[in-house]
Parts: structure tokens; C-alpha cells; sequence
């Protein structure tokens, strides 16, 4: 930029016009906590000149406050910007910086290089086209060097530049630089980046980031600044096959109908063939509407709106494609997941929201089949996933959704889960390819069907679940239900815990992970049981919400009747039935609910018996009551 | 989008649009924060196209202070108007009952009632769950770590140590009752580029931002604007004809001119160029600490 040149009116035109044209690379910096991230890039936007006086202001008072370099500029205050980083001195949270060269603009992420923030720099990495990895030529390769490198080839980033900082500090020693990139490159060969760039420079000083280095005489490729500005990294996402997701079905009055949504790949024109990938439904493009007019052909990234040519059913989340280059669609895939969430782990079994284009659905992990050791990359063999880790899965989906593998298609390749209890982004998901097709497994029809079957027992069939502490009174309650219920008529089944952990979940313990398995399996049973036509007792402690919910969704609304038996810690364990608080206390039994393991209450219950006040006999009529009320058995 | 197809504004103009269009399906209740200043009209425009040719799907509010520049209100009124969108207008009653004022209580109290508490009751009052900002990343330092999709609590705060992983255009868009999310379309814009987009797509600003002679007086080295008989003048003060223009746009007695004879978008343009203040300079409510942002952010201001 050379303001001072800009004095009339063609001036600014012509700046403007070359401003517009030039293309645009979104980069991240990452590396390990110091290796001088934030100084890189404080460096970039100061020798670009991008750095107003009044913030310089700032920046050197801040530097007498905080700063560790004595009494000129840490360019890392510029960027660290919340007030906790620039106290603690580290980044939290990645920054988005923006500068312009003559060549090239530059969106850049500063990303925090703590393991505990790992899940920020991957936010970071997810945007962005080319990798600065930065490694402080005193240490070398570290631990934090490989997991970034990890994730930035996970997330499919294809460029790399590995800075080798702080040169300045190894006396521009080309030996250090040399060791460095031999060993980097050693690890990073089953990476799958198209391009890595070795740079010696010192962010501190500027060497070799926007001007050459007369310190480094042995040193002749590009400064950080001339490959930034000439790496190749156009894609080729208009050479793709078509895809669309609608994003919002556009509605304006009776007579127009059209489908918004941003061109994720390839090209599209009036008159084209599509399909609606899942529902096979196809159509004609009639005319792609933008407010600046109708257009002739719309290409990957444009954000437009289209009209068909047919009345068909097409909703938010509906992938168009066209029909000799579809999506595939299928309910169960195998993915690759960093999970992000601290204090919390993956559980197999436990439902999930998973959102991926404009579709949000449940998802369910089914398979850990391993998780990745970001040092050696060896597979693990897991039970969980914990903050931080990536792990290769299976999943379950609650239907069929197009998608594309992430390798072929960001966009209708990746996914994020998200808790249902604390709405928290759980995991950063990208999917490889489909276990089995949708189309093949459509559910057997059967002939004798569970109406058929229920009216035969003159009952509506339902699950009664009993959900409270160990020593509750679930067991002694259910069993008498079951018995008034047994009286009338009726046909029932009691699924206790006690007992299906003698059985059918012999093989499982009390982890998260187990007591979510545990659940998954008895819910199926009952469910099974529904269909049979039965009434079915399940007496669990069940203490996840998200399981219970699990078992919610598998039978209809009106089948599932949860019933929390009410009992205050304390009461529960002075009963002690069968001396578990004893041991649990002592710590004989680890995992046990209420005591080191959490019970979350449920929200909604259909019916809630508190058993400080009341018999077992007299809560035992209230179930029975509520059956007859509900017109689960005749009154 | 880095295909050398399309333009740098047209990148940008594509992503607003998806966020917006997001924003519109998964939230009950939306509404967009119209502050009238340029990043507004940029904005309002984008909202324009993104739903066309159905009009946005949500009102805008904004937040009457009763101490905006008079020129800001009549451009307010005339753009819901010409657009044909709801415009709803809230003022802090009680901060209006005391009469709460810059010149009084001092800037950063009268802002603490006048547009951070306002903006929380207003957001309340209507049961927004999602509000649209028009803050850029490149502005200052705390917005450069904000998320586009920015989570807060009941109590409309900010927790910039928790965000949300926000990975690809991948939005979770999943908050509790009276939980919100601000929604930031214009974070990866410069101010160049929203001067740029002005011009390429001739959208109407509010005059005060070209130079034109103006009654300004001098306090504490900035430029304020006489524009009405509200603004005590110490004895002695004249208010004097000077060719000024704004650089930004809030409360008049809040927002210093700058010195300029820029009449045109390219003269501006030009003169940005040149300029060596960052553009939140001239609101005086910035100068009191480095952090004083993050603050009022976490605060739940905008
Ligand atoms: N001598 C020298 N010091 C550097 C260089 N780059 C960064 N530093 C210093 O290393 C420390 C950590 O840098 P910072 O940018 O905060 O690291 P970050 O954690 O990666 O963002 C600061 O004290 C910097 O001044 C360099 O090239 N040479």
C-alpha cells in the first residue's frame, strides 16, 4: 500500500479495482506454546503496515504492563487480544487477522498452541488452505508440533509451511535448520500434504518473513512472504460434481417456490437435470434467481436460489445433485471424530445431534474401532474418547442422510456433533464411506403386526421405566405392579438390572461407557417386548438422561412411560438393602451411582413416586391408576 | 470460494448470505441489530439479497439512545420505509425517566444504560434468540477472536474463554429457553471492503459520513457536532462552521468529525488510504483501556 499517492478520483478507482481482483489464501499459524505464533504474525501485520498509531499506542503502553521482551514492541500483544491471554501471555482462542500484500489478500488464524485448546485450533484449521507450522529452532519437533501437523492433515489442509522460528537464536546455524526439517520431514511423509515449505526465520527480527536474510546467506528459497504470495492452492471444487444443500426454502407468495442454498461444488444451469439425493425425486432447473437477476449458470460458492420446473418435495437439509453423479445415502458410515469436549467422553450408544450440511438428525457412535496415538499415529484400542483425541468410529444415524466422503466433498462430508443435554459441540466429525447402503435394508413388513398382537392381550403395550438410585424401591414397586397388573389379565415382563447383568450384560461394568451399553441393549429388549404386545417393567437405576431419552425414541411417544422412583440420597442409603452405599463409601465399589457417579434427575417424568411418604403398595396403585387413566389397560 | 472466479467482494458477499440464510431457518425468533451506521446499510443490503425475493424474515431493532444524530434517525425511518421491513425502536425507560445522558453521568455510564442494558431488555422484552450484529473482525482485538455465531448466556454474556468449537459453516444453533446467539455476517469484512461494496452496490448512507460544513465545537481535542440545543457549551463557546465528515457513526456528543472536504465514496475511500487513525478512534468510549471492549462485550454490549 503506498497511500500517499492516492490523490484523485481514477487513483482510488484503479486501487480499488486491483484490491477486488486479488485472491484470497486463509491461513493458520500453529505450533507449540512460544515457538512464536503470535509474534509471526504481529510481524506480518507491522511490516505490512497494517499497524494504526493509535494501536501502536496501545501496544506499547501494554508492552511496559505485560510484555516479555524488556522495552520494545512484543508484537504478540497485538494479536493476543482478550485480556486473560495477554496476562497469562498465552492465546486461547484463535484470532482472525487480516492483511493485504501487492499479490495476495490474507484472512490469517492465529491458533493457540496449549494441548488443552487443541479443539480451537482445529476451528482455525477447518477454514483454512495452507498451514504455517511454526517450531522454535532451539527445541525442535515437539509433542504439540506433531498433534498440530495431525490435525491439519486430518482436516485435509494440503499446503505446509514448516517456519523454523527463532533462528536467530542458534546463530542462523544451518546445521539446526537442516536437522529440523530432516526430522519433520520424516514424520510428516504419510501426512498427505501436496506441499511443504521450509522457511528459517525470526519473527522477532523479521528475518526471511517479508525480506530476505542477509544472516541466512545459505538459505535461497522464498521468504514467508513470497510463497504465502505464489504457493498454488486454487482448488478444484467447480470440477466436482454438483452439489447443493438448501439452507431455507424460499417462499415469497402462491407463486413462487424456490430452494436457497450456496453451490457447494461444481456448476449448474437453467435447464439441468437434478434429483433430491435422498427421495430419488427429480426435476429441471427452471431458472437460478439471485437479486442482481437471474443468472446463466451459478458455480461452486455462489449463494443463489433455485426454481424447478415440477412441484416436488424438497425441504432444509436436502441435498440436489444431479442424477448421474449422486451422493450416496445410508444410515450408517464409518468417520473420523476429534472429540472437543473437556470433562466429558465419547460414549458408544449415547445419542447425539449430528449436524451435517443443513440436516440435523441423532447420531449414535456403534463402533470404536480405534483411536490415533497423535505421537507415533499407532491405532489404540478404546473404550472412550477424551478431549483432544481423534478416534475412527462407526456410526448410527436415526435416518438416511446424503453425504459425499470428506475426501471428495467438504461440504457434504463433514459433520459436528452436539450434545443434547448441554447443546456443547462435542466433536468435529469427517465421514469416509457408507457401512451399508439405505436402499438395502428396508425394515422386513411383517404380517402380524403390534397392533394386531396387543389387541389380542386387550392392552395397550408400553414400557414402564423405573428410573431412581440404588435402594430406591424400583424393584420392590415394579414387582408389585407387575403382580396387580398379572392379576387382571394382563401380560407383562420384568426386565430388572440386577438380573440382566447376570444374562444378557454379563460382560459389562459400571464406566460410562458400560452403563450406556447396558442401557442401549435393555432398551432394545423392551422394545422388542412392544412389539410382542407387553406391557414390560424395566427396573434400572439408568442414571443418564441421554440414555433414558435413548429408550424414548426407540417406541412411540405413548409407549414410553417413565416413572422416576423418588428417593433422597440419604433415605436410600440408610436402607442399604444390600450393603452397596457400605462399600460404595469405603471405596470397595468404585463408579457407584449417587455416591462417585453422578445420577441426573429426570426433567419430565410421566410420573414421579416419592417413597418418603407413601407405601410401596400405595405407589404401586398410583402406577396402576395412571395405566387405567391413560387407557394402557381397561379401567 | 477461492476459485479465481469470482471477486474478492463476491467471496464475501456469498458467505454473509449462507450465514444469514442459517440464521433464518434454525432460529424461532431472529431479528437484526440496525445501528444506521455504514456496516448496518452493508448489512441490510446483504439481508436484501439473501431472501429475495422474499423480504428478510425478521425485524430490525435498534436501539435509540435519544442521543443519535438527527440525519441517523430521519435515514432510519425513510430505509424501513423504502425496504418495506419491520422496524421496531427501543429506548431504556427508566434510563429515559432519569434522563440519563452523556454529559451528566459520563460516557461510559449513560453507554452502560443507554445501549448495553437497553439492548439486553430489548432483546429480552421480545424474545429474540438470535440478533444479528454488523461488528467486523478486523476492528478491534477482543471482536478478532469472536466466533460468527456467538454464544450467551440468559444474561446476555459473553464468555470469550468458552466458546464454541466452529468448525467449517457447520453452526450449532442449539441454545436454551432464553439463551441467544449474536450472529456476526460481516466478521471476515475490512472496513475497505465495506467502503468498496458501498460503491460497487450504490447503497444509501447516511450523509454525515461525506464532508459538508458543519457547527462542530472542540472538547478535549475531539470534534463534536452541535446538533441540537441539548449540547452544553461552557461560557465563552462558540460553535463554529468547519468542512467535516464522520469516520463512524453513534452518539453525537460521543463521536468525533474528523477534518476532511471527502464528499464522495472515492474520496473517501481515498482518504482512508491515506489515514493513519484506526477507524474506533473516533468514539471516545474506546480510549479508556485496551481491554475496554472485551469488557463491555462480556457485558453483553454488541
Ligand atoms: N529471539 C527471538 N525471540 C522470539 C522470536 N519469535 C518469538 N520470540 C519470543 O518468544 C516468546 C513467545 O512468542 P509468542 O509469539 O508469544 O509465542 P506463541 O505462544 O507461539 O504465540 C516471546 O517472548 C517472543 O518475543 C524470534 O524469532 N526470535
Amino acid at each position: 500500500m503506498k497511500p500517499n499517492v492516492v490523490h484523485n478520483v481514477d487513483a482510488v478507482a484503479d486501487y480499488l479495482a486491483a484490491q477486488d481482483s486479488k485472491g484470497l489464501l486463509r491461513f493458520i499459524t500453529c505450533g507449540s506454546v512460544d515457538d512464536g505464533k503470535s509474534t509471526l504474525i504481529g510481524r506480518l501485520l507491522f511490516d505490512s503496515k497494517l499497524i494504526f498509531e493509535d494501536q501502536l499506542a496501545a501496544l506499547t503502553r501494554d508492552s511496559r504492563k505485560h510484555g516479555t521482551v524488556g522495552d520494545d514492541i512484543d508484537f504478540a500483544l497485538l494479536v493476543d487480544g482478550l485480556e486473560s491471554e495477554r496476562e497469562q501471555g498465552i492465546t486461547i482462542d484463535v484470532a482472525y487477522r487480516f492483511f493485504t500484500t501487492e499479490a495476495r489478500k490474507f484472512i490469517v488464524a492465529d491458533t493457540p498452541g496449549h494441548e488443552q485448546y487443541t479443539r480451537n485450533m482445529a476451528t482455525g484449521a477447518s477454514n483454512a488452505e495452507l498451514a504455517v507450522i511454526l517450531v522454535d529452532a532451539r527445541h525442535g519437533i515437539l509433542p504439540q508440533t506433531r498433534r498440530h501437523s495431525f490435525i491439519v492433515s486430518l482436516v485435509g489442509i494440503k499446503h505446509v509451511v514448516l517456519a523454523v522460528n527463532k533462528i536467530d537464536l542458534v546463530d542462523y546455524s544451518r546445521e539446526a535448520f537442516d536437522r529440523i526439517v530432516s526430522d519433520y520431514r520424516d514424520f510428516a511423509a504419510t501426512l498427505n500434504f501436496e506441499t511443504l515449505q521450509p522457511i528459517p526465520i525470526s519473527a522477532r527480527y523479521g528475518d526471511n518473513v517479508m525480506e530476505r536474510s542477509s544472516a541466512t546467506a545459505w538459505y535461497t528459497g522464498p521468504t514467508l512472504k513470497e510463497h504465502l504470495e505464489t504457493v498454488n492452492v486454487v482448488d478444484d471444487h467447480e470440477a466436482r460434481p454438483f452439489r447443493l444443500v438448501v439452507q431455507w426454502v424460499n417462499r415469497p407468495n402462491l407463486d413462487f417456490r424456490g430452494f436457497s442454498g450456496t453451490v457447494a461444488t461444481g456448476t449448474i444451469k437453467p435447464g439441468d437435470n437434478i434429483v433430491v439425493a435422498k427421495s430419488g425425486q427429480k426435476s429441471k432447473i427452471k431458472a437460478i434467481v439471485t437479486y442482481d437477476g437471474k443468472l446463466p449458470a451459478a458455480f461452486a460458492g455462489q449463494a443463489i436460489t433455485l426454481q424447478l420446473e415440477d412441484e416436488i418435495d424438497i425441504s432444509r437439509g436436502d441435498v440436489l445433485a444431479k442424477p448421474e453423479e449422486r451422493p450416496e445415502v445410508a444410515d450408517q458410515f464409518a468417520a473420523q471424530l476429534l472429540w472437543m469436549q473437556s470433562g466429558q467422553a465419547l460414549l458408544p450408544g449415547r445419542p447425539y445431534l449430528f449436524k451435517c450440511g443443513a440436516k440435523i438428525v441423532t447420531a449414535t457412535v456403534t463402533e470404536l474401532k480405534y483411536k490415533v496415538d497423535i505421537n507415533s499415529f499407532e491405532h489404540l484400542a478404546a473404550k472412550t474418547v477424551e478431549l483432544n483425541e481423534v478416534a475412527v468410529v462407526n456410526l448410527a444415524l436415526s435416518e438416511p442422510i446424503a453425504f459425499d466422503s470428506y475426501e471428495a466433498n467438504h461440504e457434504t462430508g463433514a459433520f459436528i456433533l452436539i450434545d443434547r443435554q448441554s447443546n456443547h459441540t462435542v466433536a468435529a466429525g469427517m465421514i469416509q464411506f457408507a457401512l451399508r447402503r439405505a436402499s438395502n435394508i428396508h425394515l422386513q413388513a411383517l404380517d402380524v403386526g403390534k397392533n394386531a398382537r396387543a389387541a389380542l392381550n386387550h392392552q395397550k403395550p408400553a414400557i414402564l421405566w423405573f428410573t431412581g438410585l440404588s435402594g430406591a424401591g424400583k424393584s420392590t414397586i415394579a414387582n408389585l405392579v407387575e403382580r396387580k397388573l398379572h392379576l387382571a389379565g394382563h401380560h407383562t415382563y420384568l426386565l430388572d438390572g440386577d438380573n440382566v447383568r447376570h444374562g444378557l450384560n454379563r460382560d459389562l461394568g459400571f464406566t460410562d461407557a458400560d452403563r450406556v451399553e447396558n442401557i442401549r441393549r435393555v432398551a432394545e429388549t423392551a422394545k422388542l417386548f412392544v412389539d410382542a404386545g407387553v406391557i414390560v417393567l424395566v427396573s434400572f437405576i439408568s442414571p443418564f438422561r441421554a440414555e433414558r431419552r435413548l429408550a424414548r425414541d426407540l417406541v412411540e411417544e405413548t409407549e414410553f412411560v417413565e416413572i422416576f422412583v423418588d428417593t433422597p440420597l440419604a433415605l436410600a442409603e440408610s436402607r442399604d438393602p444390600k450393603g452397596l452405599y457400605k462399600k460404595a463409601r469405603s471405596g470397595e465399589i468404585k463408579n457407584f451411582t449417587g455416591i462417585d457417579s453422578p445420577y441426573e434427575l429426570p426433567e419430565t417424568p410421566e410420573l414421579t413416586l416419592s417413597t418418603g411418604d407413601h407405601t410401596a403398595e400405595e405407589l404401586a396403585d398410583q402406577v396402576a391408576s395412571y395405566l387405567r387413566e391413560r387407557g394402557y389397560i381397561a379401567s | 470460494m477461492s476459485s479465481e472466479r469470482f471477486s474478492h467482494l463476491q467471496r464475501l458477499e456469498s458467505e454473509s448470505i449462507r450465514i444469514m440464510r442459517e440464521v433464518a431457518s434454525e432460529f424461532r425468533n431472529p431479528v437484526m441489530l440496525y445501528s444506521i451506521g455504514k456496516d448496518s446499510s452493508v448489512m441490510l443490503h446483504l439481508a436484501m439479497k439473501a431472501f429475495y425475493p422474499s423480504k428478510p424474515p425478521f425485524p430490525l431493532i435498534h436501539v435509540d439512545t435519544t442521543w443519535k444524530f438527527r440525519e441517523m434517525i430521519e435515514f432510519r425511518d425513510e430505509t424501513a420505509k423504502r425496504l418495506g421491513l419491520d422496524l421496531i425502536v427501543y429506548t431504556n425507560p427508566e434510563g429515559r425517566a432519569q434522563n440519563i445522558n452523556p454529559f451528566d453521568h459520563g460516557s461510559s455510564h449513560y453507554t452502560h444504560v443507554m445501549k448495553t442494558e437497553a439492548l439486553k431488555q430489548a432483546l429480552t422484552k421480545y424474545g429474540f434468540d438470535a440478533a444479528f450484529g454488523g461488528a467486523r473482525r478486523d476492528e478491534e482485538k477482543s471482536r478478532a477472536k469472536e466466533r460468527i455465531f456467538s454464544f450467551r448466556t440468559e444474561t446476555h454474556a459473553w464468555d470469550p474463554k468458552n466458546q464454541r468449537p466452529e468448525l467449517w459453516n457447520l453452526y450449532n444453533t442449539r441454545i436454551k429457553k432464553g439463551e441467544s446467539i449474536r450472529v456476526f455476517p460481516l466478521s471476515n469484512w475490512t472496513e475497505l471492503d465495506i467502503w468498496q461494496y458501498i460503491l460497487t452496490e450504490n447503497i444509501p448512507i447516511v450523509p454525515l459520513y461525506f464532508a459538508a460544513e458543519r457547527l462542530i465545537v472542540e472538547r478535549d481535542g475531539t470534534l463534536i457536532m452541535v446538533d441540537d440545543e441539548r449540547m452544553p457549551l461552557t461560557p465563552g463557546q462558540t460553535p463554529t462552521a468547519r468542512l467535516v465528515r464522520f469516520r463512524t457513526l453513534g452518539c453525537y456528543p460521543l463521536t468525533g468529525a474528523i477534518n476532511s472536504s471527502a464528499a464522495t465514496l472515492e474520496e473517501i475511500v481515498g482518504e482512508m488510504l491515506i489515514a493513519r487513525t484506526s477507524e474506533r478512534s473516533g468514539r471516545l468510549i474506546d480510549s479508556d483501556e485496551s481491554a475496554s471492549m472485551e469488557k463491555k462485550k462480556r457485558e453483553g454490549y454488541f
